[in-house]
């Protein structure tokens, strides 16, 4: 009897450590459970990407859709970006004909500008399926730049990010704070139009107002459910590897596998960022993993020599700052930066805790992600958390 | 007094092509592209170009230009000497980086794209002998700050551009 007893408890042992009957949980470290069962669960991972070559990249496979048809496609090595919201998918990657959004002169576009880059295609309409979630009719940015010739306004924001070389992914998915992607600025007329959206006739691409509804959207928040937010889950990271896998979770507080537990919830001011403090100043800064280091000003740090952008200190520097909410929610994050020169040298590792670079906003990019689950609240949702937007971790 | 008549191209379209084409050159590189290493007059320019309202404060060795467009993005310029030598921004979209680095863009996109190395989304930065160019930020926050080294005043510090 008692033999049997220990038998039995080896057997549950052995499915936990499968990943069975743990409500669909397996434990990694102390502080983070990446969830890996749910039809509102995406595997995610981190790789070198569809050129073996992107360091701290976290990818995601998109099914993209001709609406209300079974005419799809499945997209790979789609990059997940926190930090931008809407799908935007490399033309040549995507090879399905979607109808194309107009405005009352034309065909819409939108010029869309990163802090490394801009993209540049016309705005289309798509069915968008992420794990079991689908969203309907999302209005998708087709990264393509023969369609319609790119005005300066936009070549302005360069270099392009265009190409497989020169967006190292084939897509990047935004399921950041916002939904729409730029918001009552650009339904605007007038001087106050940012100049995003353009209408593009025969005569030539001009900047339009763009409503909010027509904008270049979240998928997830027109997901039909769990559509306020996401959980990117990724594992801890002790050394650089070749890859790393964790989950993008749909919803908050949804469903049995997306609560919130005990995490700390950040909001942020309108600019989408909260601040943190770091040697003592305080800096504008944003979780975004979509960035691929911790980015942040320190001239205490040495700059590297050939790996431009990134910090190379002699010796692995342990650091700590505290983060602090709009909402008066404050916590510390120690984190470590290493030589990137060194951290490079195996070009078989894509995965990096300890890379960081100069940045004048304090960047929590990919490393901030390992080891947390990370809750991004889009914008006038709700959620156990309350009201987005809000981070959570 | 004889009264100035805007000269006229009939019967020798060449010769006015010509002429047209000198007076556009001599014109578009002060007028359109400002700023960085220019004159401080430009900033002139810039107000029109950005729809922005314009306050100069003076600072010891340099002034700031304060330039607000109606599309929330905050622009400023440091000059000194009748030249501006720095520009910051931010702002919940960037502003034209041609029309803010003026002569200096072009040296600016082919630093960038020279940055070789493993491909990843990062802030810019960009650190030549005779230009420096950081930008930062997500869409909905970019900041940003370019200078001239060479240019700076004795005393001020890459740190004051912001």
């Amino acid at each position: 009897m008692k033999f049997a007893g220990k038998l039995w408890m080896l057997f549950l042992l052995t499915l936990c450590a499968m990943g069975a009957g743990c409500g669909g949980s397996s434990p990694h470290q102390a502080n983070t459970t990446v969830t890996t069962s749910g039809q509102n669960v995406a595997t995610v991972t981190v790789n070198g990407g569809p050129n073996s070559n992107y360091a701290n990249g976290l990818f995601v496979s998109v099914t993209v859709c001709v609406p209300s048809s079974s005419n799809c496609k499945t997209i790979p090595d789609v990059l997940v970006d926190t930090g931008s919201s809407g799908l935007r998918i490399l033309s040549s990657a995507l090879s399905l004909a979607l109808p194309q959004q107009n405005g009352s002169s034309g065909p819409v576009a939108e010029c869309l500008p990163f802090v490394s880059g801009y993209t540049w295609g016309p705005v289309q309409t798509a069915d968008v399926q992420i794990s079991g979630e689908t969203a309907q009719n999302v209005p998708i940015q087709v990264i393509d730049e023969s369609t319609f010739p790119v005005p300066s306004n936009c070549s302005s924001n360069g270099p392009a990010m265009d190409s497989l070389q020169s967006l190292g992914a084939n897509g990047l998915l935004g399921v950041g704070l916002a939904s729409a992607d730029c918001g009552s600025w650009c339904a605007q007329s007038g001087g106050s139009n940012p100049g995003l959206y353009y209408q593009c006739p025969s005569s030539g691409c001009a900047v339009a107002s763009e409503s909010i509804s027509q904008q270049v959207t979240n998928p997830v928040a027109m997901f039909a459910t769990d559509n306020n937010g996401v959980i990117v889950e990724l594992p801890a990271v002790t050394a650089p590897e070749a890859t790393l896998s964790g989950s993008l979770v749909f919803g908050i507080g949804t469903q049995s596998n997306n609560s919130m537990n005990a995490a700390t919830v950040y909001t942020v001011n309108d600019s989408g960022n909260f601040t943190t403090v770091y040697k003592g100043q305080s800096i504008s800064s944003f979780l975004d993993s979509g960035s691929n280091g911790y980015f942040f000003s320190d001239s205490s740090l040495t700059q590297c020599g050939i790996a431009q952008g990134f910090y190379c200190p002699a010796s692995t520097q342990n650091l700590s700052a505290t983060n602090q909410g709009a909402n008066g929610a404050s916590g510390t994050v120690n984190f470590s930066v290493a030589n990137a020169e060194t951290l490079f040298n195996n070009g078989n590792d894509f995965v990096f805790g300890d890379l960081a670079g100069p940045g004048q906003d304090f960047d929590w990019g990919l490393p901030f992600f390992y080891g947390r689950d990370v809750y991004v609240a889009i914008e006038g949702t709700t959620s156990p958390g309350g009201t987005g937007p809000f981070w959570a971790y | 007094m004889k009264s100035w008549k805007f000269p006229s191209c009939k019967g020798k379209p060449r010769l006015c092509l010509v002429a047209g084409l000198a007076l556009l050159c001599s014109v578009l590189p002060q007028q359109v592209f400002a700023v960085l290493g220019g004159s401080e007059a430009s900033v002139q320019t810039d107000q029109v170009h950005m729809q922005a309202s314009l306050r100069t404060t003076a600072n010891a060795g340099y002034t700031v230009h304060e330039l607000r467009a109606p599309t929330g993005v905050v622009v400023r310029e440091y000059a000194s000497g009748g030249t501006v030598f720095g520009v910051a921004w931010q702002g919940p979209w960037p502003p034209d980086m041609r029309q803010l680095l003026g002569s200096y863009y072009d040296q600016y996109q082919q630093a960038l794209q020279q940055q070789s190395g493993r491909p990843g989304r990062r802030p810019v930065y960009v650190q030549l002998p005779g230009l420096v160019v950081m930008k930062s930020g997500h869409p909905r926050a970019f900041s940003g700050r370019a200078f001239v080294p060479d240019m700076m005043p004795q005393g001020v510090k890459a740190e004051d551009i912001r």
